[in-house]
């Protein structure tokens, strides 16, 4: 049986656990606001720049020249896995759904007798996949120092796997995130960005897209922008990442806020009943030694 | 007949305007074009260069460092890579730029020592980057 005084002092400290974690679910959530609209922002860029190559892609189809970043390297022996996660942890499931999905595919694939390498972007899921895949690292992207993510730091993650593409180190990339449902919702995913897949564009935009003068011409301008695209699919990626772990850590600081509150109520009940106890015991003691008398 | 187009310039962070435009020159790869209302559809890519919009609203000027264009029925999309206000065109961004694309031709010009393919495509984004520079009163020195 702890003490009056363990007690008391166990109570602050949970209401002090309290106040840090109701602070870090407020930040969280002006930080997933921020985070919400630049993604948000962002979104027609991706939405016309992934119409365009679809229309692009589909005209230039996998002919002979077409680019290898679109056709492929015509195997697929060793995959780059880039896993994009936090440098921060206390976000719930956020960065352990990610690292699981990348785990998962890692070791199906090294299960077939692919080659696997793996670019870490985030401290956390560097972590996370360090003791069972650590020696299929290659690369880890450090964004600790960066605030808020911009289309720079995707381009510096781009072209490092681009330079690797070109060296001829992998002939698969995929990458490993986090897609941004809602505050209780993110759902990790696996997007491959080399060889590119863009989706066809509707029926409609095919349609007047046949009449589409290009300049230059449409292999030279795939060759162009495809790089380009491996950039964008990173930042669109980064940027639902930043909003997913923000969300997950907002939800998960109010689980630990709404636990602490009723950790809180159980050990006042507590206190409250041990102190009654003293007190029934000090009279039971008067009133013994006055019959005494 | 419209005589103004919607013209959007979307940078991959923020979409950076959107309005009603007449004329619109836009710096593409094999030339400066100037699209208006019902311009032939074409898909074009930019070099680094000022894209200039004139319409009812005012006139805006940007200088974009590439991306690609795209022309059609439904008007003007402007997709740079990093498109910056003429008027926060500083010095001090405009050298970034440069030095970046000095960079660029410094490293295309180590990898590929036998293929002048990169090293002119190098060397003509700097080249372009520093007329860019003269148009607006900037020296890349």
């Amino acid at each position: 049986m702890p003490s009056l005084k363990d007690l008391k002092m166990r109570i602050e400290s949970v209401k002090s656990t309290r106040k840090i974690t109701k602070a870090m679910q407020m930040v969280a959530a002006a930080k997933l606001r921020r985070a919400q609209e630049s993604a948000e922002a962002a979104r027609p860029y991706t939405e016309r720049f992934n119409a365009v190559m679809g229309r692009l892609a589909a005209s230039v189809g996998k002919s002979e020249g077409a680019p290898k970043l679109l056709s492929g390297t015509g195997s697929d022996q060793t995959y780059l896995l880039v896993v994009m996660t936090s440098e921060r942890g206390l976000c719930g499931g956020f960065n352990s759904n990610i690292a699981k999905l990348a785990r998962q595919d890692a070791n199906a694939l090294l299960a077939e007798g692919k080659t696997v390498k793996i670019i870490t972007v985030g401290k956390k899921g560097r972590d996370a996949l360090r003791r069972e895949l650590g020696s299929h690292f290659v690369q880890h992207v450090d964004l600790s120092d960066v605030k808020y993510v911009g289309y720079g730091n995707a381009q510096g993650v781009a072209a490092s796997i681009l330079e690797r593409f070109d060296a001829g180190e992998f002939d698969v990339a995929k990458i490993y995130f986090a897609q941004f449902q809602n505050v209780v919702s993110q759902i990790p995913t696996a997007q491959q960005i080399i060889p590119a897949d863009f989706e066809a564009p509707a029926e409609a935009g095919a349609e007047d897209g046949a009449f589409y003068d290009y300049e230059p011409d449409e292999q030279a301008i795939l060759a162009d922008l495809l790089p380009r695209g491996v950039a964008t699919a990173i930042f669109a990626a980064l940027l639902e990442n930043a909003a997913s772990e923000q969300g997950a850590r907002m939800s998960a600081m109010d689980n630990a806020t709404r636990n602490a509150g009723e950790m809180i109520d159980n050990l006042t009940i507590q206190y409250n009943r041990s102190r009654q106890a003293v007190i029934t015991n000090e009279l039971i003691e008067i009133i013994s030694g006055a019959e005494a008398l | 007949m419209a005589d103004t187009v919607q013209f959007d310039l979307v940078s991959p962070e923020r979409l950076m305007a959107s309005v009603q435009a007449r004329e619109i020159q836009i710096p593409g790869a094999e030339g400066n074009l100037t699209a208006m209302a019902d311009h032939s559809p074409l898909i074009t890519t930019l070099r680094p260069g000022i894209l200039k919009v004139s319409g009812p609203e005012g006139d805006l000027e940007f200088a974009v460092t590439g991306g690609f264009a795209e022309i059609n029925a439904s008007g003007v999309s402007v997709l740079a890579e990093q498109a910056i206000p003429r008027g926060e065109m500083t010095q001090d961004t405009f050298k970034a730029l440069v030095d970046v694309a000095t960079d660029k031709l410094a490293k295309a010009q180590e990898t590929f020592v036998n293929e002048p393919g990169p090293v002119d495509d190098a060397a003509k984004l700097l080249a372009d980057m520093v007329a860019m520079g003269d148009e607006i009163g900037l020296t890349a020195h």
